[in-house]
């Protein structure tokens, strides 16, 4: 498994870039990785992100656009607003979880 | 005397119960089907029916033909299970008790999840293929189709057979060239997804079949809105992709009762086991096909090896032991790609679509990722198995589990 450095952090990834270890995750870090993709984070971003990890802490995996507007109350529209043109990814990217599974 | 009661006379469905009931003594154990009619649809032959290739009378059975001796099959509209009772109440009063359930009642498209879509021009110029009447409202339409974008579209995953609205392109465009309309239609495929398939190798597979012909591919497209008086599609990010023709995938939900019986997700599919397709809420609830919510593929295929398992594994549950056989998500599709070949793709929760050759009994090896016409031919014999073969729960000589053998793994680095 890669590792990578953020911040002076050591974390591993998956070859897109994904963190593996959801427990490597703080929110320095995750302040540090929308950095990356040129995302300054606001409370709505947090508001997504917490819910993204509470979801996944309790279901054992990433949840869906539909999951994060249905169970978590933010509509999609404003995910797309929040993390432009891939808010799944971004989102999970961002809060240091696997890329959504999508499709199988 | 016990209950089995199982939702759904589909393909889950009636495999389960055909398999269980040579296996439960029939002193012990009654066992009872619903479902809403008593048509049973060959879903994967509607496929064909907008080239002309299937009509009607080649996908469409009795349900009662399929239903072994000694199942009862009951007609009616479910209202709603009641777990804590251990009961199932149907629309017209009736009621089902049960000491185990089984909710096969699949997945629907759902346009009226999508504003717009079931408008004005819903079957005038946007359509959809995975329900029988709209498959056959999609023939005439083509007929008259002689240029403009035909543009085919999936709404949101997860959808039932992930890569019909692939082979529906493949086959418009083979289809489109035979009659010399192809240089006048501009095709393009629209994909909430950021490639033609989930798992990289396929996709990069497919995504170069696309190009071939000529396809142009819309990622990452979230619709939100049908603007069916400009015939626009809408994203969420204020993309816009205007069509004279849309084939649309709607998004796919599990039953209502689901829901109004508290046993759904947000898509009112039921939260399983991946493994062993038991509820996560109910000890004598199961999921099976497409109505669970398990990461794989909704596809009869996967119905089918879960089926296997979930057989031995129930028959150990109702004695109070535990479940050894854990279901690894196998999936095996054949995916049509227009000139009379197809490809063959099989593949789990762990290992994505390969390249190779998959062994099969009699016929010899069949090949992996790769257009052949003896995988076409595949396809079109399994009609024939799965009306005989399959639905009746007689039992097929392919392993539930997925295989590595003749699958060639390091591809990529080679």
């Amino acid at each position: 498994m890669p590792t990578t450095t953020i911040d002076g952090h050591e974390i591993h990834v998956d070859a897109e870039g994904f963190m593996t270890d959801p427990e490597e995750w703080t929110e320095v870090l995750g302040k540090s990785l929308a950095h990356q993709i040129g995302i300054e984070l606001t409370d709505e971003h947090w508001r997504a992100i917490r819910f993204l990890r509470s979801d996944f802490h309790e279901q054992g995996e990433t949840a869906t656009l539909r999951r994060i507007s249905v169970v978590g109350g933010i509509p999609t529209k404003q995910l797309f607003e929040l993390f432009p043109q891939k808010p799944a990814k971004k989102l999970a990217y961002v809060a240091g979880l696997p890329k959504p599974h999508g499709c199988v | 005397m016990r209950n089995l009661l199982v939702l759904g006379a589909g393909t889950a469905g009636t495999m389960a119960a055909n398999k269980l009931r040579r296996r439960l003594d029939d002193r012990d154990w009654t066992i009872t089907v619903v479902d809403r009619d008593d048509e049973h649809h060959y879903q994967p032959g509607y496929l064909f029916i907008p080239f002309g290739t299937y009509d009607r009378d080649d996908v469409v059975r009795t349900r009662h033909h399929f239903v072994a001796d000694g199942i009862r099959l009951v007609l009616g509209e479910i209202d709603r299970v009641e777990p804590e009772a251990g009961l199932v109440r149907l629309e017209d009063g009736r009621t089902l008790p049960y000491d185990y359930l089984v909710i096969a009642t699949g997945t629907t498209p759902r346009p009226d999840q999508t504003p717009g879509m079931l408008g004005p021009e819903w079957r005038k110029s946007i359509f959809d293929f995975y329900t029988l009447d709209g498959a056959e409202a999609l023939a005439d339409a083509l007929l008259e189709l002689d240029h403009g974008r035909l543009v085919v579209h999936i709404t949101e995953m997860p959808i039932k057979c992930p890569v019909a609205p692939l082979e529906f392109t493949f086959l418009a465009d083979d289809w489109l060239s035979e009659r010399g309309l192809r240089q006048n239609v501009e095709l393009v495929f629209v994909t909430p997804l950021d490639g033609p398939f989930t798992r990289p190798i396929a996709s990069a597979r497919l995504g170069a079949m696309l190009e071939d012909r000529n396809i142009v591919v819309e990622s990452d497209f979230m619709l939100e809105r049908i603007d069916a008086e400009n015939r626009t599609l809408v994203s969420y990010d204020e993309r816009e992709i205007p069509f004279d023709l849309l084939v649309t995938v709607p998004v796919n939900m599990g039953a209502d009762f689901v829901a109004r019986s508290g046993l759904g997700d947000e898509l009112n599919y039921v939260p399983v086991d991946k493994h062993t397709l038991l509820s996560t809420k109910y000890p004598n609830i199961f999921a099976l096909g497409d109505a669970s919510d398990i990461p794989a593929s909704k596809a009869g295929s996967v119905a089918h090896f879960a089926c296997e398992v979930f057989v031995e594994n129930f028959l150990k549950h109702i004695d109070g032991l535990p479940m050894t056989v854990a279901f690894d998500g196998h999936a095996n599709c054949f995916v049509e790609s227009g000139d009379d070949r197809a490809l063959l793709i099989d593949f789990n929760y762990e290992t994505e679509p390969l390249p190779g050759k998959y062994p099969v009994p009699v016929v010899g090896p069949l090949s992996l990722l790769e257009e052949t016409r003896a995988n076409h031919l595949g396809k079109l014999a399994f009609r024939h198995v799965y009306w005989n073969v399959l639905l009746p729960g007689r039992p097929v000589p392919l392993p539930s589990h997925m295989s590595m053998a003749g699958k060639h793994v390091h591809t990529k680095e080679e």
